[in-house]
């Protein structure tokens, strides 16, 4: 389903919990909404769905308004936080409820529930009720459940937050394979930037109630839009002057800029590793964990503390050793706007034409 | 059809109906009274109170009510306390008991302690030889409260002291405290909100209590007469704007304790 | 000490509980087992049985099903202020606060024969006051806090969330009432019924002054066993008390029970 949102707003009491958000999702897509918890992001599903109404605004599905259509008649299946199982109903019970709302005939509802039961390797747990499942089980009977109506869109509230850490990463990849095998478009919350970035076609970054970024997890991580989104996705340090880089003198055209750098955007190592020595500068090494498959560095270059990897395949450093660091690039902003820039320095002086 | 009963119309009717029934029920009879009692001008109102026979009813109702609550605070939290902590022959019959004086007609109530005590039975004899009388008089009436209101702490400091973890009260012994220090100290305070939240609900319990002390109290002006059933008594002789104005009082004095338990229980859980 | 505090015990429930009844039983048997037949078969007692029976059925009929909705209101209801849902939720204790005897005079006062209200109704020939209608609606409004004080908690507990995901299943109101509420709350209102069933059954105060105590037309029960004291008829009294305290015993039975049923699900 072809989902479009324009200028949604919803207050709670004083509290403005969604501010004039915008999207439109293609048909098939798998959105994840990330953020920090009571960003909005359930306010906004929960909107999609029907179960809060907006204070203005509108919400398309195939281009017709849906705003003023209940629940009941939007055509979405929701899967709840907590599951929200009917406790008093075995599984089979719980994946039939909502054939049995449509009056589906019985044997049409048997045929639909063991397909589902058998596509979310349920078979022999028809029988049980809720508390005798496990939490992933749960899961799993929850996802059959909001399925069985054959919804356009699925509507998933933090997915996996109450489930074990290791179950989770298995229960994430069978989503994403199933949600592929059904070919319905598919919204999922979530405040984990690791599932958003594995599961997700297309990532929402919503922050304070508004949608900071729309794209790709390659796109939001490689070109952040905002300093908000910049920080929140993936690992960065903050610099307060960014001129007192090396190689961003000048940066903001001397207006106060603030730098943000990734691990990845650092190098660190002994002089003759570098072909551009000129762009480095002096640093020492601070710390060395060892991370499995490579080192992580803390170095210290001008008071600032800079985190970076280094391969096991170069020479190993020693704490307190002097190296060489170059910042190839940092992401700035300041009041005005936000861009990446480039180390200036790495741009050859006297280029040798062959 | 279904469109038909679908109809934002009949959602509408459907809530104006309930919150009909629930204002005309609770809430309007209960300004009814408050209208009534000032309905021939304050100085009416006044003049109602002023008669000795209503004041000295509403100042004896609530200090046997007083006396019934602080002997239902005593005996309700001795009672808790050996139900939850020991263990002994009868414990779960007796649990189950506690709540009788809810289930019975509270005229029933006072027809048994009538019965138990009045001048014919064996107890009313023996008190009569010693000097002093039981019905017909304060004694029973307090005695008819305290049967009333009877579960009430019972019921609200059973949770509290089954929730009052042990290690609490051995890291208390471990200190070296004695038991009695323990008990003043670690138990009681936590027994506390339960005794007070029960205390007051028995307490405005035993302020309205009808049923059992008409039966077992003498109603003689001034000295066993109680607020409520001079009330009784007021509408009984048709004379209604009276019956109101006591009524305002006891009223306002119930609604003063509901107000004060319902800000103690949202302290309670806020803390 | 533990044998003095177990022993106290014991004392306060047989002085307090025990002993009384027991008074009560022999007393409704002094004239034998005929004469308590005889004070149970009266014509009068029979009536003041019945109304009581009736009062017991509507009221427990009208407040269950009115109690049940309003506890969803006053849970769910997102069409009513917050502020306007907590000046009703603590209105629904009212009734507690408010003695028996206060809450059948405001009846009186409202819709008794000199009030406006009351004279418009007894032009259209409806009595309501010392008559039926006036009983009933003394003993709803003293029940009316029960069930949904019951009801109430339990709605709190399970939460909406089911509630929705059957809504987005397709499921409308009733639907979901049935299917997804109910379920969850049916033994809480039996509770409810239990309570309600036994305050109406013992309700006298407010019965009393709005029945105005007329043999064989609105005593009741209760009514009837102080009838029976005033004209020192104890032995009469103690028939049906006993048989009233019988009922309330049966009551507690099913109430432990029902407890019991609760705590499970």
């Amino acid at each position: 389903m072809h989902v479009e949102v324009r200028g949604l707003n919803k207050h709670f009491g004083d509290f403005h919990a969604v501010k004039d958000v915008n999207f439109t999702i293609t048909k098939g897509h798998l959105i994840g909404l990330l953020g920090p918890s009571g960003g909005g992001k359930t306010s906004i599903l929960r909107m999609l769905a029907g179960l809060e109404t907006p204070d203005n605004g509108e919400i398309i599905f195939h281009g017709q308004t849906v705003n003023n259509l209940p629940p009941q008649e939007r055509g979405i299946g929701f899967v709840f936080q907590n599951y929200a199982l009917f406790k008093h109903m075995t599984v089979f019970d719980n994946i039939a409820f909502g054939l049995k709302v449509k009056k589906v005939s019985k044997t049409a509802i048997r045929d639909r529930v063991m397909e589902l039961v058998e596509l979310t390797g349920l078979k022999g747990f028809e029988k049980r009720y809720p508390h005798q499942l496990s939490g992933g089980q749960r899961q799993r009977v929850a996802f059959a459940r909001a399925l069985a109506p054959e919804p356009q869109l699925l509507l998933l509230d933090e997915p996996f937050a109450a489930i074990d850490a290791k179950i989770r990463q298995e229960l994430r990849a069978w989503l994403r394979e199933l949600i592929e095998r059904v070919g319905i478009t598919s919204i999922f919350v979530t405040h984990d930037q690791d599932e958003a970035i594995e599961v997700a076609d297309e990532i929402m970054i919503i922050n304070q109630g508004q949608l900071e970024q729309k794209g790709t997890p390659w796109d939001i991580y490689k070109e952040p839009k905002t300093p908000f989104v910049a920080t929140f996705i993936g690992e960065s340090t903050l610099i307060e002057d960014a001129s007192e880089v090396k190689g961003f003198k000048g940066a903001g055209d001397g207006k106060p800029t603030k730098a943000l750098i990734r691990p990845e955007y650092i190098e660190v190592g002994n002089l003759h590793e570098f072909k551009m020595a000129s762009a480095t500068e002096k640093g020492v090494v601070k710390h060395l964990h060892f991370r499995g498959s490579e080192w992580l560095v803390e170095v210290e270059v001008n008071g600032h503390k800079l985190v970076t990897y280094r391969s096991l395949e170069k020479e190993t450093l020693q704490p307190g050793q002097d190296i060489s660091v170059l910042v190839h690039r940092a992401y700035l902003f300041n009041d005005e706007r936000s861009w990446i820039q480039e180390n200036n320095l790495k741009e050859d002086p006297m280029p040798i034409f062959i | 059809m279904n469109s038909l009963l679908r109809h934002k119309g009949w959602t509408w009717g459907f809530r104006t109906t309930i919150l009909l029934y629930f204002v005309v029920l609770i809430v309007l009879p209960i300004l009814g009274v408050y209208y009534n009692s000032f309905s021939l001008g304050f100085g009416n109102f006044v003049e109602s109170i002023s008669d000795p026979i209503a004041w000295k009813s509403v100042l004896l109702t609530l200090k046997l009510a007083i006396i019934a609550t602080l002997i239902n605070v005593f005996l309700g939290t001795m009672i808790a306390w050996v139900l939850i902590r020991y263990h002994f022959i009868g414990k779960a019959l007796l649990n189950s008991l506690v709540d009788l004086p809810f289930a019975l007609p509270t005229a029933v109530g006072g027809l048994m302690i009538l019965l138990l005590l009045g001048p014919g039975s064996l107890i009313g004899k023996a008190a009569a030889a010693l000097g002093f009388e039981i019905v017909f008089h304060q004694p029973a009436i307090v005695i008819a409260m305290v049967f009333v209101t009877f579960p009430f702490v019972i019921r609200a400091v059973q949770p509290l002291l089954e929730e009052l973890d042990p290690s609490e009260e051995e890291a208390a012994y471990t200190m070296g405290a004695k038991g009695t220090r323990v008990f003043w100290h670690v138990i009681l305070p936590s027994m506390a909100p339960g005794m007070i939240s029960g205390g007051m609900l028995a307490f405005s319990r035993a302020l309205a209590e009808f049923g059992a002390v008409v039966l077992v109290a003498g109603n003689i002006p001034g000295r066993t007469l109680v607020s409520s059933v001079f009330i009784f008594g007021e509408v009984e002789s048709d004379n209604p704007v009276s019956a109101a104005a006591v009524s305002v009082i006891l009223l306002t004095l119930s609604f003063l304790i509901l107000w004060l338990i319902n800000m103690l229980q949202m302290r309670g859980r806020r803390s | 000490m533990r044998k003095l505090w177990i022993g106290l015990t014991y004392l306060v429930f047989f002085l307090l509980i025990a002993a009384p009844l027991g008074k009560m039983a022999i007393g409704a048997f002094s004239e034998g087992f005929g004469g308590f037949w005889n004070a149970l078969t009266r014509p009068e007692a029979l009536h003041a049985l019945m109304m009581t029976g009736l009062v017991v059925i509507v009221v427990t009929l009208l407040n269950t099903l009115f109690g049940i909705m309003m506890a969803l209101y006053l849970v769910r209801a997102n069409w009513i202020n917050r502020r306007l849902k907590g000046l009703l939720n603590s209105l629904v204790d009212l009734p507690y606060a408010v003695s028996p005897v206060i809450g059948g005079l405001m009846i009186v006062l409202l819709l008794g024969p000199d009030s406006a209200l009351g004279a418009i109704f007894e032009g259209i020939g409806l009595k309501i006051v010392y008559a039926i209608p006036g009983m009933i609606i003394a003993t709803l409004f003293v029940t009316f806090p029960l069930m949904v004080r019951e009801v109430m908690p339990v709605l709190q507990e399970i939460g909406s969330q089911q509630e929705e995901a059957a809504s987005t299943l397709g499921a409308r109101g009733w639907t979901i009432f049935w299917k997804v509420t109910w379920p969850s709350i049916r033994w809480a209102v039996v509770y409810g019924v239990i309570l309600t069933v036994a305050r109406s059954l013992g309700e006298f105060g407010a019965v009393l002054v709005v029945s105005g105590n007329i043999m064989n037309k609105t005593q009741t029960a209760t009514t009837l066993v102080y009838q029976d004291v005033e004209n020192f008829n104890v032995t009469a009294a103690g028939g049906i008390a006993l048989v009233l305290a019988a009922f309330s015993a049966g009551l507690l039975l099913l109430m432990e029970w029902t407890k019991r049923r609760k705590e499970v699900q």
